[in-house]
């Protein structure tokens, strides 16, 4: 969950409901004047016209397939998960609830740009106005801080409910080149703000699998685009696919099978690692745009 | 063209820019007679004096047999950064010092790190905070730690005799976030936000091959508040500076601050040795602390700061001299006095002061000093100077040492080369 999601760029343009693809609008157009994104504006050109050559639109399809499958996923996770909330199953609850939540976090920029679900699943105390909080962290809180499950059925049905639209509307999600390649960048931007300090998970501490998850849903992305950047810019494929390799194996070293250890028992060294190693991957990544370019 | 009219041009002063055109147009020693080539450089002087940064733009040269930022009169403000690396191999090394190389030439420049494509889709490669600021002396200051020449890079063969490790010295309180780094970066400018904007933009250059180990901003009076260039004043109100070398004669720059090829390593030709100390101050002790016993601790008067008995700032240091009762005027464990080295030793400090808000622990001022100062040999100069310090001055009770750092700064690039080409 961010708050600055508002105002990005992804969102802005899946928001308007994108021109983009298919006519080689212009990013710097159809945007409501109060959210225009600054660097946008003034001397750059707008982004414009880029031109979707056939092999951007093969990226834009494989990774639509990709959002589908993960939400499909998603779907039957958040089942399992509030069905054992609903069945006072708090062991089996906290279990799922990292993993589980994974699959949200891979396609976190879609699902942000689609209206207001980003708030319903993923909102965290004090996002929202109290008596409208739901979703993942609110049982979050009533899992690891109330330590029970009592009470939460109607919040766990919601979130069941919730996902399973957003499965529904991600179908329809029309996805354009330019929002690939800033979304990346916004997933790394999601770790470097919340999961790498330990904001996201306040009770359960399982940010670990949000920022895996995240970084994931980056590399999806990247590999997506990868045959056409390389073609434009083979260097600055090298270098991300290295950067990849290099926060992988920093992450290693937390990893249990698919698990992951709780946040809390990082040292503050190995905090700011990882964190370096974020930036290390980003810099190079938010260069991507450079493939849309004329 | 009246008579009065004519009179008043001649008179008015030349700025380079007019003289320029005025050449272009018929030649200026046809303008100004017989004493044209004289009148010219007397224009050029004035405006040197007057308006330097304004008649040059106030570039520093980059490329040279030394670094700038070294001997060049230090600018208000600095921003420093230390960096580790965490790309292992030599070829990422050379591959940044050549990327920061021609960073650092452009912002000398006062230009942005590099070309900008106009595409809405990327990250501008300048990040743009000192679009339409002057280069206001900007220099871009490079050296190697300790730590460069461990197994890593191959280079532990050419550590040079002179780069020793700094010894620990009496008092120091030393944190490794302070300390130390594989590469240090000095960026002085007459602007703190074009400061940071060179280190900034090499801080982001450097990701995916150097991280930041720590970055300390510091300050001195700028040019508009002492017009005259004055020996700045560190936090505890006291002149600091006055007995610094004169390094503008090359001469004595050679003498204290150019290491030699022959000095045992031939790479560092043209280099020099860069101390760097994070000494914080105890302000509020320094504050309650009387005037007697303030000045006895520097050797010096605080309003003036000539030395003790003595009228003017640079009069000399005399350790003869005694009071009534027959005391020194100068006590022998006065910062001054212990500092002076018999007036063996120099080096060339060049530092600044530093706020860095409050401690959240004491609620007292965060504030010091970023001593810095340059050695031919730190062997010869800077650790003996310190090790006496350490161990007798009465500055000891106000002042410690938190952090630490010996640099072999390179020597300066030519066109088209890269800091660095020397060694690796």
């Amino acid at each position: 969950m961010t708050i600055s999601y508002r105002h990005s760029l992804i969102s802005v343009m899946l928001g308007t409901s994108l021109l983009l693809t298919a006519c080689g609008g212009n990013a710097a157009t159809g945007k409501p004047a109060a959210q225009e994104n600054k660097a946008a504006e003034g001397g750059a050109k707008p982004a414009a016209a880029a031109v979707v050559t056939p092999e951007l639109k093969a990226a834009v399809d494989q990774y639509r397939k990709f959002v589908i499958a993960q939400s499909d996923e998603f779907v039957k996770a958040t089942d399992a998960f509030t069905k054992a909330v609903k069945a006072g199953d708090i062991e089996t609850a906290k279990k799922l609830y990292g993993p589980s939540r994974m699959y949200y976090e891979r396609i976190e920029p879609i699902a942000e740009a689609l209206g207001d679900f980003d708030p319903w699943i993923d909102a965290r105390e004090g996002d929202v106005p109290d008596n409208e909080w739901r979703g993942f962290h609110r049982l979050e809180k009533a899992l690891w801080e109330t330590k029970s499950a009592a009470g939460q059925e109607k919040v766990a049905d919601q979130l069941l409910q919730d996902v399973k639209q957003l499965r529904v509307k991600v179908e329809s999600v029309e996805i354009a080149p330019e929002m690939l390649v800033t979304g990346a960048v916004e997933l790394l931007n999601e770790v470097s703000n919340g999961k790498v300090t330990g904001e996201e998970e306040r009770y359960s501490h399982t940010d670990l699998y949000d920022f895996a998850a995240n970084v994931e849903g980056a590399k999806e992305i990247f590999t997506v685009l990868k045959p056409v950047l390389e073609k434009k810019n083979a260097a600055l494929a090298g270098e991300i696919d290295t950067r990849f390799t290099e926060l992988d194996k920093e992450l290693a070293p937390f990893r249990k099978d698919k698990d992951f250890v709780p946040y809390t028992e990082l040292s503050k060294e190995q905090t700011k690692k990882l964190s370096q190693a974020i930036d290390a991957l980003a810099e190079p990544l938010s260069k991507m745009g450079t493939i849309v370019e004329g | 063209m009246g008579d009065s009219e004519n009179k008043s041009f001649l008179q008015k002063p030349l700025s380079r820019r007019d003289a320029l055109k005025l050449a272009g147009a018929g030649g200026i020693g046809l303008l100004l007679g017989a004493g044209g080539v004289k009148g010219l450089a007397m224009g050029q002087n004035l405006m040197t004096k007057s308006t330097a940064s304004a008649s040059d733009k106030g570039i520093v040269p980059f490329y040279g047999k030394h670094q700038a930022g070294i001997v060049t009169p230090a600018q208000d403000f600095i921003c420093m950064g230390a960096f580790d690396f965490t790309a292992g191999d030599i070829a990422a090394v050379r591959e940044l010092f050549k990327s920061w190389t021609e960073a650092a030439a452009r912002m000398a420049q006062g230009q942005g790190v590099g070309e900008e494509t106009g595409n809405a889709l990327l990250p501008p490669q300048d990040t743009g905070e000192a679009m339409g600021l002057a280069a206001v002396r900007t220099t871009i200051t490079f050296g190697l730690g300790a730590s460069f020449f461990d197994g890593r890079f191959g280079l532990a063969g050419k550590r040079p005799p002179g780069f020793v490790d700094m010894p620990r010295f009496k008092g120091d309180d030393l944190r490794s976030e302070w300390s130390g780094g594989d590469v240090v970066v000095q960026a002085c400018a007459d602007d703190p936000q074009v400061a940071f904007h060179a280190i900034r933009n090499l801080v982001r250059i450097a990701r995916g091959k150097a991280v930041l180990r720590w970055m300390q901003e510091g300050f001195q009076r700028t040019g508009a508040a002492d017009p005259k260039g004055a020996t700045p004043r560190n936090l505890l109100g006291f002149k600091d500076g006055t007995n610094n070398p004169n390094v503008q004669d090359p001469q004595v720059a050679d003498e204290v601050v150019w290491a030699k090829g022959t000095d045992g390593a031939e790479w560092m030709d043209g280099g020099t040795y860069m101390v760097m100390r994070r000494i914080r101050m105890r302000i509020e002790v320094w504050d309650r602390t009387t005037l007697g016993e303030q000045e006895a601790t520097f050797g010096r008067s605080r309003d003036s700061g000539a030395p003790l008995g003595q009228k003017n700032e640079f009069d000399p240091l005399d350790f003869d001299k005694k009071d009534e009762s027959g005391k020194p005027m100068i006590p022998a464990n006065s910062h001054v006095a212990l500092a002076h080295m018999d007036g063996k030793v120099k080096i060339w400090r060049r530092g600044y002061s530093y706020s860095n808000g409050i401690d959240m622990k004491t609620g007292q001022i965060d504030a010091g000093l970023l001593f810095i100062c340059f050695n031919r040999d730190p062997r010869n100069q800077f650790i003996p100077m310190q090790q006496k310090l350490a161990a007798q001055d009465k500055l000891n009770e106000y002042i410690v040492h938190v952090g630490s750092g010996l640099y072999a700064c390179l020597p300066g690039a030519k066109q088209g080369g890269y800091i660095g080409d020397t060694l690796f």
